[in-house]
């Protein structure tokens, strides 16, 4: 067990974990920040992702010690009470089926939208193309992309 | 924390998501005043988790002092968002507004046993005995407002909640001021919950105003601000966590665990292990993760090997002795008609084993304490899941529970849930509240399989290119189908060694058009495989579960005889259609046109024959239609795609579905369901197959089981609804079931716009880049 201290969502927490664990499992279990799921284990899906350094990255496979600079989850997206420009626009479009993935695909277009405002569809296409989702939504998240690139702009 | 009581935390994450109301209102104020307000009688025997009686109208329906209303309904939703479209019927018939209302689902001490979901039937089926228990309160508390207001009840007025003497309109009491607190002490009648009923009548449909609009969907807003806990989210007291060690192949027999190989490892508390079923036990998530893929275990192989590998499938298929074959369904002489026809066409086409792949694997909270067992889970028919556990672990299932929370999507995977009985006997046998979840690899190799199918069809035309005779013959490997938590074939009990006397016969489907053929033979047989229990190839319910298949195959098989007898693939089709039928009064013929006019419409179809003329350049465009009925709802779609002729790739650009399912409830949450239907038919058509080498499944994860993604997505989606019956003497078509239906004619949709485009016909599903450029080749060669 060794202590680490890691700086989520504007917050900070000093744990006594073992080094190796991925920074999933400390979110969601002693942090209590469940935006971020387990979807594979493998960094394939997405559904883990949280945001380091303007990145989206994979939680699942990253272990917690590595971490040095704040961590962004789903929960940290919305500012005084107010959604995030993607959150209202991934429910102005109706996105979700069963949204198990949403946290996946949201924070990846979080990272797409925060370095290239006015992404091209192949761009999204690009960007958002290792973040799966099983109900299918693509279409609909593409949709919800375009709209929120318009009032983040 | 007594048994009987959900933790607080729980019980908030269960109805947080509903409603911004319940927020203001004090959530958990309300859900639990709602709760004390669902009765338990005196009278009755109190064990801990009684059922709740679906012929007391308080089981449905509790309203609130401040004029609000909680339905109560005994179905689980899957991601459609089917607890919005039953408030807004709910509310009509009550006569409150939509967003005075909130809904809870699913969780078997608090709401009545509807079966959970499954089949498309939740408008179908289940809104009814919720629309007239909601017309019964609303009947009951015009009589109790006649009483209070000295006024007879034709002589008042319902509006939102508030009712009022018509020709004195400032004489009014409100729902809440009239029951606010009481029971309604109703009694409905009816055998069972699918006809229960009080005595007032249900609305017609032109009397209901939020029916038929898109209010959002309430569970949403929590779905995308991180905010809803699902079950996996489930945190208990004393909880600990659990993982699974599989059999690393098929029929493996357990010879030896050695705990010494993982006694040391942090947080280690026990091994648990029966027959061959094993896991292991941690304090922490990434303990048991960690555990689990450390622990020794020897294992045995089976004698003969389990299955053959995924590429001799279809060759196993053909020479198998079928376990059952069904009574051949015959119109007319297809032997004559065979024999005097001018042209004959025959095909054989190949859908492998596909999974559901849920997008996390199977899990389930389990907590033991107090003698009772409760079950976090996100099992599609939680009603299912309690009867099974309490079976399989030998409790009375008065003092079992299922606390329905939401999951990932598995496409009927948790209908045949197996978390649930694991988390159930792994707590009993450690005594602690655990939580279990398969990995992605056990979830992928092991979930269960919709089964393979093998479909010969053989079509003759007459001399004027007209269809005379038809022979349809599928096989699916689908003997020993699972069924809905069954405690007798859930994983675990066959890991346990439980053998069910007489395996589950399974089915092999006929194809479900309305199309005119005079002359026509249809059957079905069901080959097993050599060996069939502890064995991830067991097949269950996958998304319609053997639709897309028997439809690929006959919508595949229209367009090879239209396109022998040189003809319009629509045209084809509507022809056959406008021919006589005998089906019931033409509804369903008629009903085929409708859908076909319109998705010809919507895409803008010209008349032509297929193949399209050889284009030049690398990319070879084509269209493609099919159809077919789910039920009583018709669905026609055409696929447009791209084939890049240097890679195989199949991109499909546009994607137009015309869609009838009769009574819409909400419209843009259909429109979503629909469009996401399509492409998990899409993903089915072009990537998804379980591959396996004799002993094992090799397709394992995202990598090699690929499945849709963001690249596929088309560029464009049309989606008409045909709400709609086209007699107009015959108006008012009630709710059919959506969602399975959409997915059912892409298949056949996509494979034909591949022959449109190229002129090359693949019959084998995926048609993954490597087939379908290997028969682009075969074509040039």
């Amino acid at each position: 067990m060794s202590k680490i201290t890691l700086k989520v969502n504007g917050s900070t927490h000093t744990l006594d974990v073992e080094a190796s664990t991925p920074l999933l499992y400390i979110l969601r279990n002693d942090l209590g920040l469940q935006g971020p799921r387990f979807g594979c284990g493998l960094g394939q899906c997405g559904a883990c992702t949280v945001i380091i350094n303007g990145a989206a990255v994979r939680s699942c496979i990253l272990p917690a010690s590595s971490v040095k600079t704040e961590i962004t989850t789903l929960e940290g997206l919305s500012s005084n009470g107010r959604l995030h420009p993607l959150q209202q626009a991934w429910i102005d479009e109706q996105v979700p089926q069963c949204g198990f993935c949403q946290n996946g695909q949201i924070m990846t277009a979080k990272a797409l939208l925060d370095k290239n405002p006015h992404p091209t569809d192949a761009q999204i296409r690009e960007s958002m193309n290792a973040t799966l989702c099983r109900c299918m939504t693509y279409y609909r998240v593409q949709a919800a992309i375009k709209r929120a690139a318009k009032v983040v702009a | 924390m007594s048994a009987a009581e959900i933790p607080k935390q729980v019980e908030a994450l269960l109805t947080t998501h509903r409603r911004g109301f319940l927020k203001s209102a004090g959530l958990l104020v309300v859900s639990f005043a709602a709760r004390a307000a669902t009765p338990t009688s005196e009278a009755e025997p109190a064990p801990p988790y009684p059922d709740p009686d679906f012929r007391r109208l308080d089981s449905w329906i509790v309203i609130h002092d401040d004029n609000t209303a909680t339905f109560y309904v005994g179905k689980t939703d899957c991601g459609q968002g089917t607890g919005t479209s039953f408030r807004q019927l709910m509310s009509d018939e009550l006569d409150i507004a939509f967003d005075r209302t909130t809904c809870i689902m699913g969780s078997t001490d608090n709401t009545v046993d509807q079966g959970g979901s499954g089949g498309s039937t939740a408008m179908e089926r289940d809104s009814w005995p919720m629309r007239r228990a909601a017309a019964e309160a609303r009947r009951v508390l015009l009589e109790m407002a006649s009483a209070r207001l000295g006024a007879p009840v034709d002589q008042l007025a319902v509006s939102n909640g508030v009712i009022s003497v018509i020709a004195s309109p400032s004489k009014r009491v409100t729902y809440g001021e009239l029951i606010a607190g009481k029971k309604f002490n109703v009694t409905l009648t009816g055998a069972n919950v699918n006809v229960v009923t009080g005595l007032a009548k249900v609305k017609p449909v032109q009397d209901l105003h939020s029916t038929g609009q898109s209010p959002q969907r309430d569970d949403i807003p929590a779905k995308v601000d991180g905010s809803l806990k699902w079950a996996v989210d489930v945190k208990l007291p004393g909880m600990v966590h659990a993982r699974n060690v599989k059999p690393p192949f098929a029929c493996a027999k357990l010879t030896g665990i050695d705990e010494a190989s993982v006694r040391s490892l942090p947080g280690f508390l026990k091994v648990v292990s029966k027959g061959n079923y094993v896991a292991v036990v941690c304090e922490r998530e990434e303990q048991a993760v960690r555990a689990a893929r450390q622990l020794k275990t020897t294992w045995e192989k089976p004698a003969t090997a389990p299955f053959p590998a995924s590429e001799n499938l279809f060759d196993y298929m053909r020479t198998a002795t079928p376990a059952s074959a069904s009574n051949p369904i015959v119109t007319g002489n297809p032997d004559a008609a065979f024999s005097s026809a001018a042209h004959i066409v025959e095909a054989e086409y190949e859908v492998p084993f596909q999974g559901h792949t849920a997008f996390a694997g199977a899990h389930a909270t389990a907590d033991p304490t107090n003698g009772q067992m409760t079950i976090y889970s996100n099992d599609m028919k939680s009603y299912g899941m309690r009867n099974g556990v309490a079976t399989f672990l030998g409790m009375p299932r008065e003092k079992v529970r299922v606390v329905w929370m939401q999951g990932p999507q598995g496409f009927g995977r948790t209908a045949a849930d197996d978390a649930g009985c694991e988390a159930a006997w792994i707590a009993r046998e450690i005594g602690r509240p655990v939580r279990v979840q398969w990995m992605r690899d056990e979830e992928t190799a092991w979930d269960t399989k919709g089964p393979a199918f093998l479909v010969k069809i053989r079509g003759g035309l007459d001399a004027s290119g007209r269809l005379v005779a038809y022979d349809y013959h599928a096989r699916s490997c689908d003997y020993n189908h699972v069924g809905y938590n069954e405690p007798d074939t859930v994983l675990i009990a066959q890991l346990m060694g439980s053998r069910r006397a007489k395996p589950a016969a399974g089915s092999a489907a006929v194809p479900s058009e309305k199309y005119a053929i005079p002359n026509r033979r249809m059957r079905g047989e069901v080959v097993g495989l050599p060996i069939v229990w502890e064995t991830p190839l067991r097949t269950g319910n996958l998304r319609d579960p053997n639709g897309p298949q028997s439809t690929f195959a006959a919508e595949s098989f229209i367009d090879e005889l239209a396109a022998a007898a040189k003809a319009d693939p629509l045209e084809f089709r509507m022809n056959l259609l406008k021919a006589a039928t005998t089906d019931d009064g033409g509804f369903r013929r008629a009903r085929s046109i409708a859908v076909f006019d319109a998705v010809a419409k919507a895409y803008g179809w010209n008349p032509r024959p297929s193949p399209k003329p050889p284009e030049k350049g690398n990319i070879a465009t084509g269209r493609g239609i099919a159809y077919s009925f789910r039920g009583q709802t018709v669905v026609a779609q055409i696929a447009e795609v791209e084939v890049n002729r240097q890679t195989g790739h199949v991109w499909a650009k546009r994607l137009v579905c015309a869609h009838d399912c009769g009574l819409v409830v909400n419209p843009q949450s259909l429109h979503r369901t629909l469009e996401c239907a399509m492409l998990h038919g899409l993903s089915r058509a072009i990537h998804e197959e379980v591959r396996f080498d004799t002993e094992k499944i090799t397709s394992v994860d995202w990598v090699s089981h690929p499945t849709l993604r963001h690249a596929d997505a088309p560029e464009q989606i049309d989606i008409v609804l045909v709400n709609g019956d086209p007699n107009p003497n015959r108006p008012d078509l009630p709710p059919y079931g959506a969602g399975e239906a959409a997915l059912k004619p892409m298949l056949a949709a996509i494979a034909n716009a591949i022959y449109d485009a190229t002129g090359v016909r693949i019959r084998r599903v995926p048609f993954r880049d490597d087939r379908v450029l290997a028969a682009l080749k075969a074509a040039r060669a």
